[in-house]
């Protein structure tokens, strides 16, 4: 047993966080920027933290993730970091010369108070920022919130610092893509088209981190929200947030700024969950659902049929991101499945009510723990005492599953044992389907391997 | 090893690399750009801070200590003390193998604890949580060893970490608490981590234990991390050959084992860069000489063990020791003989680390293949030049600030393994002990050497000289890869490995072989884009509706 330590007993704990099912702002941020063209994220504090960030992301993705830091020493720590975010930004228009720099703060630098508002004006002051060239920023307390959070102030930054209002409207709605992967980014570009409107979708790391191999590196790669396009967010019609915790403050901040109104909708991840986006495109927009959508809709409905015997009573414990676990435990009650334990680390009493509303609807005895101290030790615990069928959640769920001797669904962040993620969507119909498809693969591999072999059957 | 190889001019490309520098940047980064000359070592700036907004490879010292010195030991319960994202990187992600001798024993590798430090411990102290938080590690598992580990805002609040382990290992009476003042922002890079790592195990563990340990030649493994399995590789070879492991800093190690090290009597050094103040520490206090031996390579393994043969000066141990490398020797020889016709004049190039981008340019040798340039991640002139310009290193602010500690002979542990004389005639038979002669002495004349390479440089070195392979880290890997050349991580090994003694030599040259002749490689281009400049200039006739 790799987690032989973990016991059956729960204790409550306070002070100790064991086996996080979360991680800290700043690694949301850089991966939010690098969904804008032309932007290289920039990490204000230790090296170590950039450095980390990056690996992370790249293990994710199997792809380059390209990142600056101001590599904060002691001085810089007592004296403050302003010299060298300054030194950064020449160093980086220089040698790597980005349309956009996207500056976010770590620890250590929100706890000496580095300010990055008056850091960047200075350096806008001092001629640093080339013409046409942009730096933007985001305040990312690593000890607030999680990644989740990071990821959403980015967001909201892109909004506040980009949007402008020109007073005349264009024929377009926003977009805001809450954490997904550049597959559902790109899932999404082709619903809007398939419905037909135009559409500003930020960010979007599509054509980003999924870039091909050509035999050349390049370092900006083809896609990406472009200024343009964030700017005239501003003149959009409306916005939706797919998401609340992860985008609904730059819908927000973009109501604030330019007055266009915006809904906050799921991720649409699961059936009903994309019902509600197809229907919110189609309302705020005023456009029909075509066929295509409706057969798309209509061939996951015919395999959640088909399968149903395989799914229904069957008990799964899950972890992960607010606004990715909410559509997929609806989708799991819409399947007939039972979620049985759900933790994730990142407080917040908007997810906590949303996700308590669902289960106690339809699901209430599930053990939900959100925040401080809703870890994967806490979650293995629940499963020990409360054994289930299936586990979901990132790549660091394998431990449990292992032990367990469970099915097990990588799903989330990070990933860094499997590919695919980058490559196909979970949201959509057709990305629930393949997701459902995966669910289903697992199960009765399980069943498959356990059948007695009187018992072992060909067709299922 | 110079085959027919064309290797351009390195002063031209040292011009081109700072070329687009800003002024002052160019002049700081053209010191760290040298060209080697393996008879008169040229002076290479090294362990100075990178120049904010340049690409880095370099982490932090939190990595150095916690994730590269303290990770790999099992029993210790390491709970990181700052907001949760320092402890979730290090989580299970370097690969440190580690296997209990029975299913039951401690192993917390698997786990991450974190105090999850939250605002209003950055505003009003953290250190009640801390104590906390340890208080519950106790209660839950019961642990030999208990360490903390500080991140960037731990030192700034002033939070005492060492107070706290201090308090809580009085009260626990059975479990050994102590801290690391490691924060981020402390150093230029890892290595100011790896020291200070350094200072806490020879402080709080070594000599912790004096039981007697059991075996004739007894020795300890000092930077080797079993990353991949190498440790137990290693382990294999002294085993075969009767030499006893009586503790290994720190890959697939205990509590135990680190606390009872001082009896051994002989410590081999890997990496040099991480771990050569324990050596020289342990020589001050305890009179156990350092030795600097290469387990990377086949040819290296031999002449490390031979090395190991000639200290102990025993005929039987040396009689085995050829026993030994007679015995593995043709099973390396035979993969490397069907593998050299497809690697040899192929050139490689090393950055990475602290004493990696050295130690492989061995098993490239093996291959035929020729490192054309290298340099380190976060080393220091030593590793470079070698340990005689020690004296020559000038202290800068940021060296200075971590702790040299005051060694003494140890009034009753002190025990000289060797007298004087014994050490004067093993240098004589060309030993050499509590010596490293660093990587430019191997190196080809006008060779490159570039320390802390940035990412800029590093795509500008592949457009040069174009070479066959490149070994570096998850950073630079799929970069490297999309220009069409395959990297080795020398960091994770590709999740590959073992590579050190025979059976990862024989591993490595498989890999090494299997990526630079991949057919992928012939493949990046689609036929229409090789074929006449996309216009499809092949095809004899087109069928078009008119």
């Amino acid at each position: 047993m790799l987690l032989r330590h973990t016991s059956k007993e729960v204790k409550v704990r306070e002070g100790l966080t064991i086996n996080p099912a979360k991680t800290c702002q700043p690694i949301g941020a850089m991966y939010a920027a690098l969904g804008i063209h032309g932007c290289l994220p920039h990490s204000h504090g230790s090296q170590g933290c950039c450095s980390y960030h990056r690996s992370t992301l790249t293990r994710h993705y199997k792809e380059p993730v390209m990142a600056a830091t101001s590599s904060f020493t002691e001085g810089a720590s007592v004296f403050g970091g302003q010299a060298n975010l300054l030194a950064a930004i020449d160093t980086i228009f220089a040698v790597y010369d980005p349309d956009i720099i996207a500056v976010h703060s770590t620890c250590l630098s929100e706890t000496i108070g580095d300010d990055l508002q008056q850091i960047t004006k200075k350096a806008k002051d001092d001629g640093k920022i080339p013409e046409g060239k942009y730096v933007i920023y985001a305040s990312t307390p690593s000890f607030i919130g999680s990644h989740v959070t990071g990821y959403s102030n980015m967001v909201a930054g892109m909004a506040t610092q980009f949007a402008e209002s020109t007073g005349v409207k264009k024929s377009q709605y926003n977009i805001i893509a809450g954490w997904m992967e550049p597959s559902d980014m790109r899932e999404i570009k082709r619903l809007a088209k398939v419905m037909g409107i135009n559409i500003v979708l930020f960010p979007d790391t599509s054509d980003v981190l999924d870039a091909p191999q050509t035999g050349k590196h390049v370092f900006y790669p083809k896609g990406g929200t472009t200024v343009e396009e964030l700017k005239s967010s501003g003149d959009s019609i409306a916005s939706l947030a797919l998401g609340s915790i992860s985008a609904e403050p730059a819908a927000i901040a973009l109501e604030k700024k330019c007055k266009v109104p915006f809904e906050t909708l799921d991720i649409p991840i699961g059936l009903t969950a994309t019902d509600r986006f197809i229907m919110g495109i189609s309302k705020v927009a005023g456009v029909t659902v075509p066929d295509e959508i409706t057969a798309d809709r209509g061939r996951l409905v015919d395999v959640m049929c088909d399968m149903e015997q395989y799914l229904h009573g069957k008990r799964v414990a899950l972890f992960g991101d607010p606004d990715q676990i909410l559509p997929l435990t609806e989708f799991l009650l819409d399947l007939g499945m039972k979620p049985v334990h759900i933790v994730s680390g990142t407080p917040g009493q908007k997810f906590e009510k949303q996700m308590r509303q669902l289960l106690d609807e339809r699901s209430p005895e599930t053990n939900f723990k959100s925040g401080l101290q809703a870890d994967m030790f806490l979650l293995h615990q629940w499963m020990k005492n409360d054994p289930v069928d299936l586990l979901i959640g990132n790549t660091y769920g394998k431990y449990m599953a292992r032990d367990e001797d469970i099915p097990f669904i990588r799903f989330g962040f990070p990933i860094l044992d499997r590919i695919g993620h980058s490559y196909f969507p979970n949201v959509g119909y057709g990305g629930s389907l393949r997701l459902l498809e995966k669910i289903l693969n697992v199960i009765m591999d399980r069943q498959d391997r356990d059948a007695l072999e009187e018992k072992f059957e060909l067709v299922m | 090893m110079e085959a027919n190889i064309i290797i351009p001019d390195p002063a031209q490309v040292r011009e081109e690399l700072i070329q687009k520098y800003p002024a002052k940047v160019a002049k700081k980064r053209a010191k760290s750009i040298v060209i080697n000359d393996p008879e008169i070592i040229p002076e290479v700036q090294a362990n100075v801070r990178t120049v904010p907004g340049i690409i880095t490879q370099r982490g932090c010292s939190y990595a150095g200590c916690k994730g590269v010195v303290l990770g790999p030991t099992r029993d210790i319960v390491n709970i990181v003390h700052g907001p949760i994202g320092c402890s979730f990187y290090a989580w299970l992600t370097r690969r440190n193998q580690t296997k209990p001798e029975t299913l039951m024993d401690e192993n917390y590798i698997p786990y991450c604890f974190s105090t999850d430090m939250q605002e209003e411990n950055i505003v009003f102290g953290g250190e009640k949580k801390l104590k906390i938080a340890i208080q519950e590690a106790y209660d839950l598992f019961h642990p030999k060893s208990i360490a903390i580990f500080s991140t960037c805002p731990v030192g700034l609040i002033g939070d005492d970490v060492h107070a706290a382990a201090r308090e809580m290992k009085e009260k626990f009476g059975d479990c050994n608490v102590f801290g690391f003042s490691c924060e981020g922002y402390r150093g230029v890079s890892q290595s100011a981590g790896h020291h200070i790592a350094n200072n806490g195990v020879f402080k709080h563990m070594v000599g912790r234990d004096n039981t007697p340990s059991e075996g004739k030649f007894k020795l300890n493994l000092l930077g080797e991390y079993n990353i991949g399995g190498d440790a137990f590789e290693i382990e294999r070879i002294f085993e075969k050959v009767g030499i006893t492991l009586v503790a290994s800093f720190s890959g697939n190690s205990t509590v135990r084992a680190i606390e009872n090290s001082h009896t051994a009597d002989l410590n081999v050094i890997l990496c040099h860069r991480s771990i050569n103040y324990m050596g020289d520490m342990m020589e001050t206090k305890y009179g156990i000489p350092w030795m600097k031996v290469n387990f990377v390579g086949a040819e290296s393994t031999a002449k490390s063990l031979r090395k190991i043969g000639e200290y102990f000066g025993d005929e039987e141990l040396k009689a085995r020791i050829e026993a030994v490398i007679a015995e593995e020797a043709p099973k390396v020889k035979a993969v490397i003989e069907e593998i050299l016709p497809r690697t040899k004049g192929k050139t490689a190039m090393l950055f990475v680390g602290g004493s990696r981008a050295h130690h492989y340019q061995d098993l490239f040798a093996e291959l035929g293949m020729t490192t054309v340039a290298a340099g380190y991640e976060f080393a220091h002139r030593d590793d470079y030049e070698g340990r005689e310009v020690l004296p020559k290193i000038k202290v800068d602010a940021d060296s200075k600030n971590i702790e040299e500690l005051k060694v003494v002979a140890d009034p009753e542990l002190y025990n000289p393994r060797k007298t004087e004389a014994e050490l004067e005639a093993l240098k004589e038979k060309g030993l050499e002990i509590n010596g490293y002669e660093g990587m430019m002495k191997q190196m080809t004349k006008k060779s490159l050497i570039v320390d802390d390479l940035s990412h800029y440089e590093s795509e500008k070195l592949i457009e040069i000289y174009k070479p066959d392979i490149f070994c570096a880290g998850i950073k630079e890997k799929y970069v490297v890869q999309k220009m069409g050349i395959p990297l080795k991580q020398l960091h994770s090994y590709d999740y590959g490995g073992p590579y050190t003694g025979f059976e990862g030599a024989v591993n490595f040259y498989k890999d090494i072989d299997r990526m630079v002749n991949n057919p992928v490689w012939k493949l990046i281009k689609a036929p229409w884009e090789t074929a006449g400049n996309g216009k499809g200039g092949e095809l004899a006739a087109s069928y078009v509706t008119q």
